[in-house]
């Protein structure tokens, strides 16, 4: 008797085709970052290597069932039992005509894939509300912080200031800002360095006198209010572990990886005016005349340079 | 004296009637009977009892967390004043407050110490590995908790708290960068950072533990519980047909000697 190898464990072969489904998967989340082609084309990949290992996965239920020979005796060779109008109710079917995929069957999987199916189409947007919208439209605000003539040459000021006015004491933010007069070239140089520390994110304070009775107030009372405070840092550090820098930003102790963040900048109309951070390594020199290791913002702890920053070949949008 | 026993049986049927009644109607008397009058080792002891604790301790935190949970306000601006208000102003507040502060050291550490008798009795061995993995997956939930927790109060050391932690997620390796913008919700610990760690604090996360922690029961009262190491009892036959001999006993459920 041949046994009917569908009601055992059903163990399906070694198949290759989730590893290009997984590649797929990660073009798509790379391309998510990087760009919306590399997304299609993850994508492509991904359907097709998911289709073949369906394929190769259900091969095992392709087989032909394979029948007990029939050994009763077989009944009379007539019509089918007559149904009320008199004609035949049901055709008599062959050995050949009786069905290899089953309704049942079929109707097994279509339940499962429509629910499947649903369910895709209810999570799928309710996890992207979940997740996409930390990833998308991070593109900070320009700030501006004022009249440079606030900003006497060779002095650092705490510059305290909103990200984002609307969101409030939320996005309140510190900088330190050095007015260097110009370069060589004759265009103007200012230190402006983010007050977050590189090893973990707390706020470094300068290592000087602060002289709150001086503090001037540009926008006094908006929402974009801006508070400048002068200081004379010998050094800057952190509270939290302990982290260390110099004037210029560079590690001196501690466990910070890297040097301070920096910001650029833009004068307009004789306001000094933040445009966007960038991570630095280290600085040679000092103001005007430093030259700065400068790389794309990378998080507090991560290493910008060195194999490191191996470690980290993605970086979320800022 | 007939008399009395047949109205002393009859008093009995009347007081069991709502039981009798649901339990025709959903076996859940039974299956309660099931779940609390189990077998267990005869020589087992205080030891056994860290794991009922640490339940304990969890179902205390869900409480308190639901009542608090009317009170609190996750929104940047009022935040700190809704606690301050739950602290110093509404009745009991500060008792509820701090059950539910303390309550989750205590459930951490209970979960370390629930942790360290299965280690030491050996009580993960077979057939009880999926325990310990479940186990380890809510050790690490509960973790979660705490983090999402600790910045909810919105202070000093709530904000930078939940700053460096979230940056500790963003050096790991390749993922990181990515964890830790979903954590905040954006490149910059925002207006939105605050409700995310309420939501995922008292909604996604419990939820997930609820499901763990009922895996977790449904194995221990399936398997039975494992005996002490010095035990003197004898060592049953294997509990599973074909299986090694393990530490099951008694028997699992449906399995005939």
């Amino acid at each position: 008797m041949e046994p009917n190898r569908h009601d055992e464990p059903h163990q399906p072969g070694a198949s290759l085709w989730p590893i290009g489904f997984a590649i797929g998967i990660v073009g798509v989340l790379v391309g998510l970052i990087v760009s919306w082609p590399a997304v299609a084309v993850g994508a492509a990949i991904a359907v097709f290597c998911g289709f073949m290992w369906v394929r190769d996965a259900g091969s095992g239920y392709r087989d032909v069932i394979v029948h007990e020979p029939e050994r009763r005796a077989a009944p009379p060779r007539g019509p089918a039992p007559p149904a009320t109008d008199g004609r035949d109710a049901m055709p008599v079917m062959s050995d050949e005509e009786i069905e290899r995929f089953p309704r049942s069957r079929f109707l097994e999987a279509s339940t499962l894939g429509l629910g499947a199916l649903i369910g895709g189409i209810v999570t799928v947007p309710v996890l992207g509300f979940m997740v996409v919208p930390a990833f998308v439209d991070q593109d900070e605000k320009d700030i501006n912080l004022g009249p440079l003539e606030n900003f006497p040459e060779g002095q650092y000021q705490i510059a305290t200031f909103f990200t984002d006015p609307e969101a409030g004491e939320v996005s309140r933010r510190t900088a330190f800002v050095r007015n260097n007069g110009l370069t060589k070239d004759g265009v103007p140089s200012c230190t402006i360095i983010s007050n977050r520390c590189a090893h973990l994110g707390c706020p470094v304070q300068p290592g000087g006198p602060v002289a709150d009775e001086d503090a001037k107030k540009v926008n006094e009372g908006q929402s974009d209010e801006v508070t400048i405070i002068p200081t004379q840092p010998a050094n800057f550090s952190c509270p939290c572990h302990g982290g260390s820098y110099d004037t210029e930003g560079n590690r001196i102790a501690g466990p910070p990886v890297r040097g301070l963040d920096r910001y650029e900048f833009a004068l307009r109309n004789g306001d000094l005016v933040l445009i966007d951070t960038y991570s630095v390594s280290r600085v040679e020199g000092t103001g005007a005349e430093a030259e700065i290791h400068k790389y794309r913002l990378a998080g507090p702890g991560e290493h910008v340079d060195g194999l490191e920053s191996l470690l980290y070949p993605i970086q979320a949008p800022h | 004296m007939a008399r009395p026993a047949a109205r002393r049986s009859r008093v009995i049927q009347v007081t069991n009637y709502p039981l009798d009644w649901l339990e025709e109607r959903s076996g859940l008397v039974g299956g309660v009977k099931y779940f609390l009058f189990r077998k267990v080792p005869s020589d087992i002891g205080w030891w056994h009892t860290l794991g009922s604790a640490t339940l304990t301790a969890f179902l205390v935190q869900a409480l308190t967390g639901v009542i608090l949970a009317m009170y609190y306000k996750p929104d940047p601006d009022s935040a700190y004043d809704s606690i301050q208000r739950i602290t110093n102003e509404i009745t009991l507040g500060w008792l509820v407050r701090g059950m539910h502060r303390w309550g989750a050291s205590v459930f951490i550490i209970l979960m370390f110490f629930h942790m360290a008798r299965v280690f030491l009795f050996s009580a993960y061995r077979y057939p009880r590995e999926l325990n310990w993995i479940i186990g380890v997956l809510i050790l690490a939930t509960g973790m979660f908790e705490g983090f999402t927790g600790y910045l909810l109060p919105w202070d000093q050391t709530a904000y930078w708290a939940s700053v460096v932690g979230i940056n500790i997620n963003g050096t790991a390796p390749v993922a990181g960068p990515l964890l830790a913008q979903f954590l905040r919700g954006g490149s910059e610990i925002g207006a939105d950072t605050l409700p995310r760690f309420y939501s995922l604090h008292m909604l996604l996360i419990p939820g997930a533990l609820f499901a763990l922690i009922g895996l977790h029961l449904y194995l221990v009262v399936r398997l039975g519980v494992s005996t002490n190491p010095w035990t003197k009892d004898e060592e049953p036959p294997s509990a599973r047909p074909g299986g090694r001999s393990g530490l099951t006993r008694p028997a699992a459920r449906g399995v005939t000697k």
